[in-house]
């Protein structure tokens, strides 16, 4: 119990950040106050509340913090579910940060040209994903940056056009430099005082433990002081990017006695290339997720394309998708199709569970009280014989981008040389109380040949596997039809006839 | 600077966060916060109210009930049917049965929770199906009517009937509902609200309270959007904030969270229109018979000139020699339904496109040539509406034509039939469509305006006119307008909030109409400034008084000075500064009054619109066939804007439009479960479009050497037409499930065509294929 001891012993009655320049210093505020709600408090009315859910990207913020191979960039996060407490220590840039006196910066002075903002309410939030992007490495702005942004009154297309003129800068920057050889290609293209800032940017290293007269906030960053807190304080709850429990901090404005936060426990935050496998530290973001793994699974590459926004993706993690359980979650299937085994442990120690006992009813996993997922395995190893694995996911929703799914899927078939298959997974979201696979139809497929007549052939079947229901989202009756037809659409997606 | 792209005049203010919006002052000390109690029930009567938790909780005030109202307790705009705190009777789920007053808005949350209501559940009328079904209706129906109907169907060579339901849409501007009202002690009431209609918000305060409009001064700084959901739907938030502070004192404020603003607030009505239709061989439409069903909800709103707009563009740009519209507005236990963008002309217009479609495909003729056939043209009869307007400077001919040509159109149709017929799983579809939208308010009162111009002694000036900014470009457009009217430069100008105390009586800014209206108000009030300063100029250049100077560039110039460097001329401030000495006024209102139009409700005929808007659209998309899935790859706009004032922002309303009404009849489901409560009220389950569903080849063109006699420096209006471009994404969807079967004769598509039902009519066609063969 030392390592709890210790960090008691560093408990502070101060919350203390860096926004705009300014050094803040708090105490007696609540930690689970939202940073939006504090930035309007405390008459901050740059920064916007459009829907206080994660959802429209008008409160916008940019956090400093490190890409997927380390290096310090900012992060355009949604300032409405971050708990203030998990601000500490760090360094936020909010709308009013970026003009310095009455000289516009590049990304505020492509909005003014383009006419990107109309009537300016979500404008705020667009210049933060925009000035996030300006700084990221490789200097191009695409749509993507602001997928995460909602705008009522343009259409995006002058929005679009800023951002290619920023991209246009950008590049041209980089080029200048290049030829007058200023600047080692690693380094932030445009350089002024906030690339200047990045080269400072030192991570929080330090346990981090805040009480508020009502509320405690612990930012531990050894594993075995996170378990021994969670043992010491039975109801206390768990905080990885925060993106699920945010909704009850912002929306519900619910607040909880203790909070324990994940995101400076190094061991949770790793990617290892194992032999046969690789292993993903459950804290692990899903923007350096989609970098750092980005060509080895094709159904998780794709799927994190359509996970929610960029603003969620730079705080939302593996091990909290998972944990969370529901049965829309979009990498639950992904991971049910690729076999991947969760790693848990607790001071009683380490286990093991295949992903598809990992979920047990709705919103129920078998994670025990104290209990953390480590980790999350997912292996490389084909089937033996397979000469050929095809692999990907789908996710269909009312719109293509940002939307919680009305079925997700992901298909993984490994062929031998003759064509027959040897190994198939067919794994669902959205269509029962939990992710799920359709067991019956791989056991029924091992031993066919991959054609369309194969497929078509387990549609009837494959179609009354489950019995989702009807809402808002969609019908039972197309729920089930998109479970048969989306096998049907990785046939033909694969290369098949 | 007239006719030339400029910035929005608060761009530096919306990139910077500087920009103020209602809920963004500086709170006045003391400032309370409402939170409302709503009711779980579409159709109850209360039967008991418990405070006794509320009252535990720290920064509880007080609650607001219709006892505490002064006045009438009722915000109905065309009739008083709706009553602001229910006292016996919930009529919509959500429906605020009292508010309560806190401290802070969480404090007023808190309470609120506390709140302990018991209702007794009543029979809920849900749709407009029910409401037939038990003949609820707002009011008679309503009937425009050309030529003899049922003689000329009978004698058509093809009949066809059909149905066709069209879902709402919620507004979904990015700020909320929000007012303050501040009490001065002295029995008045400053009002600032996120309204389009202060004027009206004012009356309904002064309602409420029981006191003279001139006690309240309502004043809109600037809104986070409208499209038409703060027309009248800001007023009930204001006058409870307004009872809220006549009660205790103190200013008190209120903002709604986005649930509750979705949940509240009306939306875009839903309608159910029914047709016959006949037409010729050739696909000529000879006659067409429509009821129109919209959703009013449960108080009247503005749904009855909504559904007078629906009837009067249920011809969109087609003449047809023999019509009836009939309206009905269902009554319903649901949320009251308003204006938005289009203000039922959209739902008028896809109807007819419907029958348009249904017309070409049982002719297996190509829908854009059964278009163009019944296209108004000509003059007379031909070129006659069906409620007697005669279509001056008709421009659907030359603008179809331009956009063929630009979209290069007959080659992609080739194009994308050589695509389906080698793609079995997914299919293009590509369409065009027009629009023809009439301009002025529909009740010939609203079409005035004023305006208020102040010059100060240091020659810098204050505009003021009626109309508010929300997004949308006004006050850049009056801004523009003044400067060029008065020749002098932007710079010197401070564009005032829109106040009730700086220009009295004002009209909704809506119905495409602000600048055509406060433009010509600011120009008539900076030309009786003109007039009284030119004398003052001419004195001050030792010339004759009536000579004629330009007034240009801060300067005042002698026009017949012919070599410009040797132009006698004087400074705009010499001029004020000597106006002031010489004891002449440097303020002047401005008023405006739209000319020749009038309409007979009785009848159904007049002229109620000053001229017409024009544009046409093309969209391609790309549909799957096995998710319902669709790609909207091109987009190519031909649109009239006349002369435009600003063509940076003219064009940010024809993408922004068009992008809004592509939502709404594709990705945009309002769901209601059978209880009546609506289960898409947030960005989570109802799906807005993101920058992802906008296609990057999206090609927009201002018609050129287009401008409109008698109105505005040549200009046209632009608010609310380019909504009705996308009904070309609607019609191109249909094409590419089309392609799915072999020549359809119809292609039934429910709207929003969401995937699902997107693969729905799929699914259908591809049965009838199967029947067939």
């Amino acid at each position: 119990m030392t390592d709890a001891v210790q960090s008691h012993n560093l408990e502070s009655q101060i919350l203390e950040f860096t926004l705009n320049g300014q050094t803040v210093r708090l105490s007696a505020v609540s930690p689970t106050m939202t940073l939006l709600q504090y930035l309007q408090q405390s008459g901050r009315s740059g920064t916007k509340e459009g829907c206080g859910d994660g959802d429209c990207g008008a409160c916008t913020v940019a956090v400093m913090g490190q890409d997927a191979q380390g290096k310090p960039t900012y992060h355009a996060i949604n300032s409405c579910l971050i708990p203030i407490g998990a601000i500490a220590g760090r360094t936020v840039i909010t709308v009013e940060g970026l003009a310095e006196a009455e000289r516009l910066h590049p990304v505020q002075a492509a909005m003014v040209e383009t006419g990107g903002s109309q009537c300016g309410y979500c404008t705020p939030g667009f210049i933060m994903s925009l000035f996030a992007a300006y700084y990221g490495a490789d200097g191009a702005i695409p749509d993507e940056t602001v997928e995460g942004n909602l705008c009522r009154c343009t259409g995006y297309l002058p929005i679009r056009r800023a951002a290619q003129q920023l991209s246009q800068q950008l590049s041209q920057a980089t080029l200048n430099q290049a030829a007058l050889n200023q600047a080692p290609l690693n380094q932030v293209t445009p350089r002024d005082r906030f690339s200047a800032q990045l080269a400072n940017y030192a991570a929080p290293r330090d346990d981090f433990a805040y009480i508020s007269p009502t509320e405690r906030f612990y930012r531990p960053t050894q594993l075995q002081t996170a378990l021994e807190l969670l043992h010491q304080y039975p109801d206390a709850v768990v905080l990885a990017g925060g993106t699920d429990l945010g909704l009850d901090l912002s929306h519900r404005r619910r607040s909880f006695p203790t909070i324990v936060a994940l995101e400076a426990i190094p061991e949770l935050q790793e990617i290892q290339q194992l032999e046969n496998s690789f292993s993903i530290g459950a804290s692990v973001s899903l923007s350096h997720l989609k970098t750092k793994l980005h060509g080895y699974f094709p159904s998780l590459d794709e799927m994190l394309v359509w996970f929610a926004a960029q603003q969620v993706r730079n705080r939302a993690t593996m091990g909290g998708n998972l944990a969370t359980a529901s049965p829309i979650g979009d990498l639950p299937p992904v991971l049910l199709a690729l076999d991947a085994v969760v790693e848990l442990v607790s001071l009683n120690g380490v286990r093991r569970v295949p992903i598809a006992e990992f979920f047990t009813a709705y919103r129920k996993t078998v994670l025990q009280p104290g209990e953390l997922i480590r980790s999350i395995e997912i292996p490389t190893t084909l089937t033996p014989q397979t000469t050929q694995r095809h692999s990907q996911s789908y996710k269909i929703g009312k719109r293509g981008a940002d939307d919680i799914s009305i079925v997700a899927a992901a298909f993984t078939i490994d062929l031998d040389a003759y064509n027959t298959i040897v190994h198939a997974r067919l794994a669902y979201g959205g269509v029962a109380a939990t992710p799920i696979r359709a067991i019956e139809i791989e056991q029924d497929l091992i031993g066919q040949p991959w054609t369309r007549e194969t497929v078509r052939a387990c549609k009837p079947k494959l179609r009354d596997c489950f019995t989702p229901l009807s809402d808002l989202r969609g019908s039972a009756h197309y729920r089930k039809t998109l479970v048969a037809n989306l096998f049907e659409k990785f046939f033909i997606d694969m290369g098949g006839r | 600077m007239i006719h030339q792209s400029k910035s929005h005049e608060s761009a530096i203010g919306h990139v910077t966060g500087k920009a103020v919006y209602t809920d963004e002052q500086r709170p006045p000390v003391g400032m309370l916060s409402l939170y409302p109690v709503m009711a779980p029930h579409a159709h109850a009567r209360i039967k008991t109210i418990d405070l006794s938790g509320a009252e535990e909780i720290d920064g509880y005030v007080t609650v607001i009930t219709a006892s505490d109202i002064p006045g009438i307790n009722n915000t109905g705009v065309i009739l008083a049917d709706e009553i602001l705190l229910p006292t016996e009777e919930i009529s919509y789920w959500g429906q605020a049965v009292l508010w309560v007053v806190g401290e802070t808005d969480i404090a007023a949350q808190r309470a609120a929770e506390q709140v302990k209501v018991e209702y007794e559940p009543l029979t809920a009328i849900l749709s407009i199906a029910d409401a037939i079904a038990a003949d609820r209706f707002h009011g008679q129906p309503t009937q425009i009517s050309r030529g003899a109907v049922e003689t000329a169907l009978a004698q058509s060579d093809h009949r066809l009937t059909g149905a066709l339901e069209i879902q709402g849409q919620d507004h979904f501007y990015l700020e909320t509902h929000t007012s303050w009202v501040i009490p001065d002690g002295e029995g008045h009431f400053q009002v600032y609200s996120s309204t389009q209609h202060p004027t009206e918000t004012q009356a309904i305060v002064a309602r409420v309270l029981g006191i003279a409009k001139n006690q309240v001064v309502v004043t809109c700084l600037r809104m986070g959007g409208g499209f038409g959901g703060k027309e009248t739907q800001a007023n009930p938030f204001a006058a409870v904030a307004a009872i809220a502070a006549y009660k205790t004192g103190q200013p008190v404020r209120v903002k709604l969270k986005r649930e509750q603003d979705m949940i509240l607030t009306g939306k875009r009505h839903a309608f159910l229109g029914q047709y016959e239709v006949g037409f010729t061989v050739e696909g000529q439409i000879t006659a067409l018979a429509v009821k129109l069903y919209a959703d009013g909800g449960w108080s009247l709103d503005l749904s009855p000139p909504v559904l007078l707009r629906a009837m009067v563009h249920v011809d969109n740009a087609y003449y047809i020699p023999h019509l009836t519209v009939q309206g009905w507005i269902a009554k319903t236990h649901k949320v009251s339904n308003t204006a938005f963008r289009g203000f039922g002309g959209p739902q008028g217009m896809v109807v007819i496109e419907e029958v348009i479609d249904r017309v070409a495909r049982a002719l297996q003729l190509p829908p854009e040539e059964v278009r163009e056939r019944n296209f108004y043209r000509g003059s007379g009869e031909r070129n006659t509406t069906h409620y007697g307007q005669e279509i001056v400077d008709n421009r659907l001919d030359r603008i179809w034509q331009e956009l063929l040509d630009r979209s290069n159109f007959s080659q992609r149709r080739s194009e994308i039939a050589q695509f389906n017929h080698t793609n079995v799983d997914k299919k293009r579809g590509l369409a065009i469509t027009p629009v023809k939208f009439g301009i002025s308010f529909n009740k010939v009162q609203y079409n005035q305006a004023g305006a208020f111009v102040l010059i100060y002694t240091d020659g810098s000036i204050q505009l003021n006119h009626g109309g508010t900014e929300m997004g949308q470009g006004l006050h850049t457009k009056m801004l523009q307008v003044a400067a060029k009217s008065l020749g002098v430069s932007l710079q010197r100008f401070r564009m005032m909030p829109t106040s009730t105390d700086k220009v009295p009586n004002t009209s909704a800014t809506a119905a495409s109409s602000g600048s055509d209206l406060n433009g010509q108000a600011v120009k008539d009030a900076c030309e009786a400034l003109k007039a009284r300063l030119k004398p003052i100029a001419a004195r001050l250049l030792e010339l004759p008084e009536d000579t004629t100077l330009e007034f240009a560039e801060d300067w005042i110039y002698y026009t017949e000075d012919n070599a410009r460097d040797n132009k006698r001329k004087i400074t705009f401030e010499a001029v004020v500064q000597k106006a002031y000495d010489d004891r002449i006024s440097l303020s002047a209102t401005g008023y405006y009054r739209t000319p020749t139009i009038f309409w007979n409700p009785e009848t159904g005929k007049g002229n109620p619109f000053y001229y017409f808007a024009y544009g046409a659209a093309v969209s391609e998309v790309e549909v799957d066939g096995l998710t319902g899935m669709f790609k909207l790859r091109q987009v190519d706009i031909v649109h009239d804007v006349g002369e435009s004032l600003n063509p940076l922002i003219d064009r940010g309303q024809i993408e922004g439009g068009f992008v809004q009404g592509m939502g709404w009849l594709t990705m945009e489901e309002l769901v209601w479960d059978d209880r009546g409560s609506l289960k898409t009220h947030a960005p989570s389950t109802y799906k807005i479009p993101t920058i992802r569903e906008v296609p990057e080849n999206f090609n927009v063109h201002l018609l050129q050497r287009a401008a409109q006699e008698g109105v505005i420096y040549g200009s046209k209006a632009v608010g609310e037409p380019p909504l009705m471009l996308a009904i070309s994404v609607r019609e191109a969807i249909r094409e590419a499930i089309a392609a799915f079967g072999h020549h359809p004769a119809r292609v039934a598509l429910a709207s929003p065509a969401t995937p699902e039902k997107i693969l729905t009519a799929i699914e259908q066609i591809t049965a009838e294929v199967e029947i067939v063969s």
